[in-house]
């Protein structure tokens, strides 16, 4: 059942003002979560001023100064910062991205940052992925196939197979799109969410793997599967430009045309 | 850990013009049904007899009723629309941002002009 409301214990207060440094005069606002598991309260929101003359351009470079200058507490997750990894994954300005791909300056007033909606905090912007990997290792993520692997070479793919995997194989597991989703907050308990059917259908669309039917077995399922609305904040939200209510519309076509619809 | 917080979700989350949509469709579809039960109740009370029918007539022909009546047809319009709006996606056509973009805005702009021509016309009708 859908629960609107935050739980007491996740309700935001207000938190610190960390001003400026002196003699900073081009400046933007940082507006943080902040949740520290040993300190027994509730999240809060501290507010970070930051010399923009003294920064590089993307909201990483912003909290990564905020961490190395002002405030070494903040906790957040980064890697590549080159939008590969995944790891900066967050809701900047009201949607869903990486934080080493957007620029602070595409933000308008204040930037706004809260860890990936509608999941378990384990510290400041850092949230629990285990659940979200749980489900990505039901689907087998790994090829399969019943028929002898030829001796003297891999499995070869023509041309025209091998580009029914673009815009699928690029995906990067980052959640943005799984926690943008509406039906992934009220049902992300059962409802695989956009990334792990994208990443299904990944396995779907593979000319070399030999166990389409089996897998859409598993995904026949009220919850795992269609519990897609098509609200498509998945497609909005994709900083990789991908396209998960897409590959999800085309599970179900499977599913449609194996029953001979 | 049961004590992790959840982080926030609608609280923070920014309105756009997909989730917007999509839940205006589950609402209008709600609406929709509740409007089937009234329809069959007027039904009723135009079968028992003038004093159930008139009585409901009169709500009905006030303001807050003739909202209430506007409503529905605009949620007749909206869901319509938009559920061919559904229907080419189960094809897995038009899921693209840009095509779902453009046809979400004709589906509103659809939905009000249709509503607003159909009550001009039953003013015309009425005069």
């Amino acid at each position: 059942m859908a629960e609107f409301r935050l739980p007491k214990n996740s309700r935001i207060s207000k938190g610190k003002l960390w001003p400026a440094i002196a003699g900073s005069s081009n400046t933007k606002t940082f507006r943080i979560y902040r949740w520290d598991p040993d300190s027994g309260e509730n999240p809060r929101l501290d507010s970070y001023v930051i010399d923009l003359d003294d920064c590089g351009p993307m909201v990483l470079d912003g909290l990564l100064k905020i961490k190395n200058d002002i405030d070494p507490t903040l906790t957040l997750r980064r890697s590549c910062r080159e939008g590969i990894c995944g790891s900066c994954a967050m809701n900047i300005d009201g949607t869903n991205t990486l934080a080493c791909t957007i620029n602070m300056n595409d933000v308008k007033g204040d930037v706004k940052v809260y860890p990936l909606p509608h999941m378990p905090v384990v510290k400041d912007l850092v949230p629990d992925m285990t659940h979200f990997y749980a489900q990505y290792a039901s689907i087998k993520p790994w090829i399969q196939t019943d028929s002898v692997a030829p001796p003297d070479k891999e499995r070869l793919q023509s041309i025209e197979n091998r580009e029914k995997m673009d815009g699928l194989y690029e995906c990067i597991l980052c959640a943005c799109c799984s926690t943008s989703c509406p039906s992934y907050w009220w049902n992300g308990d059962r409802y695989l969410g956009p990334a792990i059917l994208l990443q299904a259908y990944r396995w779907l669309a593979d000319s070399r793997d030999e166990a389409a039917g089996e897998r859409l077995d598993e995904l026949e399922d009220p919850f795992k599967l269609y519990r897609c609305h098509t609200i498509m904040n998945c497609t909005k939200t994709c900083p990789k430009g991908l396209n998960p209510a897409l590959a999800i519309a085309e599970i179900k076509k499977m599913l449609a045309s194996r029953q001979g619809i | 850990m049961t004590g992790r917080p959840l982080s926030p979700h609608l609280q923070v989350y920014k309105p756009q013009l997909t989730s917007m949509l999509s839940i205006l469709h589950r609402a209008s579809g709600a609406t929709l049904y509740m409007a089937s039960l009234l329809m069959v109740y007027w039904l009723f009370a135009l079968a028992s007899g003038s004093t159930h029918a008139d009585a409901l007539n009169s709500g009905l022909t006030e303001w807050w009723g003739k909202i209430v009546l506007y409503g529905i047809l605009f949620c007749v319009y909206y869901h319509l629309a938009n559920g061919l709006r559904h229907l080419m996606w189960d094809t897995g056509k038009g899921l693209d941002l840009k095509t779902a973009y453009m046809t979400g805005w004709l589906v509103v702009v659809f939905s009000l002009v249709a509503t607003a021509v159909t009550l001009l016309m039953m003013m015309g009708g009425v005069q």
